[in-house]
């Protein structure tokens, strides 16, 4: 197998973006990210798209075809791939991506993903999101996306004595990093009373507590890491990659204040690179919900279980702490455009082990990790980074 | 010649329903959304009220405030988005009732929320180029809300008046600039009971895209900045829009706080801005600068910049009631009586 570089990367802000369309977007972060590599066009092999799912946010399938086809590149007739499993559909179109480079398959690969949720109204965008989960088993029986997370938010209370607070805490952190990112979706720092005096969606869960519906998209250019060095100075090699899957239903798990497919998919990664969690200083996890990102603090095994709630009220998560988290602003600042998310987290790591993430950056970042989550833990894909 | 307002009248319904008693109904925290709209409560119409009705109110108010004879009155236009009727006019019925037919042209507006204001652009045109002595302008609505809609916690009714000539004007029209596109964020089809909405959409590229633009664009024309004006006013679908957006373009509170009507009667729709500026015609001295940019939907704006002249110190004001008069007098509604006075309990077919 071969080493794998990603030579460039690119997005856009995210947020409403209700003046441009969805092609629009994706052109414009796998542009940027081909800008980046300073590759041109016509060296590009294959193309892989995240997308959760454009079908009904705009009634439109076939997004490999239409990025390749709008991206110039379809009269070049190169092959390319829509990649979908809910919430990980970005981070899985990367382990796709990897495997083409890695495999010897293809030396050119852009990896992209995108969404364009808030074209639809709130409700549908609900309902879509909620797809993610058992229809057939959970949400035809009344359960939503939120309320699925508002179980393993009581059961984690109850459990392990998690507060309210430490919930809280994780959304202050990650809108802190977001006031630093001037992609991300929410600009601006909150407080803990924010989070407790919003709306309640689903107790314990309030509006402060779920990432937000966004547009937006983002893409990296991969190629074999003996090569990279053509194309850029600081290249950062993919060492790890690991996928699991789990139930699809919650209620069918043993346990669901862990999600066993995070501590498959991240073992997996780390055997695969021959490190451990202690050796990661940057980590992108999925915070749909802010009692996600507690899970993946323990999961990940950053903090033994139970005890990410405390870890975030002590600190230890943020820029300065033991293991910086989230630093792009997370899902829940920076903003989750489904399909997206899980390029936008390669993004961010690529960016922390460049040095080149500004007001936000880790002090000698050397090894990062990407975590992304579909549904309620039944795909998840673990991604380690180094810079070269 | 100065075209401006030579008289004018205002009426909003009494009765009053709070959204903590809507949010009761619907298992929402109506304390909350008062709160997050900044509206305490909202307007209602009895029974027997509709845009008609209030309209004729309006305009009676405004012809007891002057003496003009009404048979000068050549043209008169009501701008609203619930006209009882969709086929046979608002106008007619209000031109009889103040005496002002049949020697005059009448017809119906609508665009959404700023139907009324021009109607105001419309007449202001046919005042200055000499077609007619007088015409009428009047916004008003009895708005619809979906029974558990966002829209419900603000939709109410009321209107005002406007008499435009060049005779004894109050306040002269100085300059008037609209600011229109195509943006779909609120519409209502024929024949369907209530409007639906784009959410969120219906903020940023909609109202303040729209309001920011023909505000700003009045003030580049007319070479003025917030600091020139006594009062502004700004449609108001409920108490936090309009807030921000005078904030936006430099406004101060007190500047605003005449024509706020939001919190204290919701969103009247295309009664919004010809009632705050009734009400702030209600206490503007000689000389007061007033600015005024309405909103509708679909989407545009109106702005006008409005100086009060000399002849507000003779004017009849006390002859009707001042909206401040007009909305104290209130009754407030449980949600059942207010489902059937806005005809939402739907009977058996006979």
């Amino acid at each position: 197998m071969r080493r794998v570089a990603v030579i460039g990367v690119g997005d856009t802000e995210f947020g409403e973006l209700w003046d441009s369309s969805f092609r629009e977007i994706g052109i414009r972060a796998g542009l940027a990210a081909v800008a980046d590599a300073n590759i041109s066009a016509d060296k590009i092999d294959a193309l892989y798209v995240g997308n959760m799912s454009a079908g009904r946010f705009i009634e439109q399938e076939h997004i490999g075809a239409l990025i390749a086809d709008y991206s110039g590149l379809a009269r070049d007739h190169i092959p390319a791939t829509r990649v979908e499993a809910a919430g990980a559909s970005g981070g899985l179109a990367l382990r796709q991506g990897f495997q083409a480079v890695a495999s010897g398959l293809h030396d050119i690969v852009v990896v992209g993903g995108a969404e364009k949720m808030t074209d639809v109204s709130d409700t549908e965008s609900s309902n879509i999101q909620s797809s993610s989960a058992d229809q057939e088993w959970e949400i035809v029986l009344g359960a939503t996306y939120p309320a699925l997370h508002a179980l393993i938010a009581r059961r984690h209370m109850h459990v392990y004595g998690t507060t309210r607070e430490q919930l809280a805490d994780v959304a202050v952190k990650n809108h802190k990093h977001g006031s630093l990112n001037p992609k991300a979706q929410f600009q601006r720092p909150i407080t803990r009373e924010t989070v407790l005096g919003s709306p309640l969606v689903s107790s314990p869960l309030r509006v402060f507590d779920c990432a937000p519906s966004s547009d937006g998209a983002a893409a990296v250019v991969l190629c074999p890491l003996d090569q990279a060095k053509n194309y850029t100075e600081v290249p950062v090699e993919i060492v790890g990659t690991g996928q699991a899957s789990d139930t699809l239903s919650l209620h069918d798990r043993k346990d669901i204040c862990t999600m066993e497919a995070t501590r498959s998919a991240a073992k997996r990664a780390f055997d695969m690179a021959g490190i451990t969690y202690k050796d990661v200083d940057v980590a992108e996890v999925h915070d749909n919900f802010t009692i996600s990102e507690i899970l993946a603090l323990e999961d990940l095994g950053f903090f033994k279980k139970g005890e990410g709630g405390k870890a975030t009220e002590a600190g230890l998560t943020g820029l300065e702490g033991e293991i910086a988290v989230n630093t792009s602003g997370g899902l829940k600042a920076r903003g989750d455009p489904i399909g997206a998310t899980g390029l936008a987290q390669a993004v961010e790591i690529v960016t922390q082990l460049r040095g080149k993430a500004d007001k936000r950056q880790v002090k000698d970042a050397q090894v990062g990790l990407t975590h992304n989550v579909g549904g309620t833990g039944a795909t998840v894909v673990v991604h380690l980074f180094r810079r070269v | 010649m100065k075209v401006g307002i030579v008289s004018y009248g205002a009426y909003v319904p009494r009765y009053r329903i709070s959204p903590e008693e809507i949010g009761k109904v619907w298992g929402a925290d109506g304390k909350a959304m008062s709160k997050g709209l900044m509206i305490n409560c909202k307007s209602v119409p009895a029974p027997d009220e509709d845009t008609i009705t209030i309209s004729v109110e309006a305009a009676r108010a405004m012809m007891r405030r002057c003496d003009v004879n009404p048979q000068d009155i050549g043209a008169l236009y009501v701008g609203s988005e619930s006209h009882p009727y969709a086929v046979k006019p608002t106008g007619t019925i209000v031109a009889e009732a103040i005496e002002a037919a049949p020697h005059l042209t009448v017809a119906d507006f609508e665009f959404a929320c700023k139907a009324g204001t021009a109607a105001i652009q419309t007449c202001m045109g046919l005042v200055g180029a000499g077609m007619v002595k007088y015409g009428v302008a009047i916004g008003a609505d009895t708005s619809q809300g979906a029974p558990g809609d966002a829209l419900e916690y603000s939709a109410s009714a009321g209107g005002a008046a406007f008499l435009i000539g060049s005779e004894k004007v109050i306040a002269t029209i100085d300059h008037t600039y609209s600011y229109t596109t195509d943006t779909p964020d609120f519409w209502r089809r024929e024949g369907e009971m209530y409007p639906r909405h784009g959410g969120r959409f219906t903020g940023e590229p909609a109202y303040f895209k729209h309001v920011l633009n023909g505000a700003k664009g009045l003030m580049e024309r007319t070479n003025t900045t917030a600091k020139d004006y006594t009062y502004a006013v700004f449609h108001q679908p409920n108490g936090k829009f309009p807030t921000r957006v005078a904030k936006q373009l430099g406004f101060s509170d007190a500047q605003i706080k005449s024509g706020l009507l939001a919190p204290l009667i919701g969103n009247t729709y295309s009664g919004a801005v010809p009632l705050g500026l009734a009400a702030i015609l209600d206490e503007a001295k000689a000389g007061d600068r007033i600015f005024a940019t309405a909103y509708g939907s679909g989407a545009g704006s109106d702005a006008f910049a409005i100086t009060v002249t000399d002849q507000i110190d003779g004017y009849a004001r006390s002859k009707a009631p001042t909206v401040k008069e007009i909305i104290s007098n209130v009754k407030f509604l449980d949600y059942a009586t207010y489902a059937k006075f806005r005809g939402k309990i739907l009977l058996g077919s006979e």
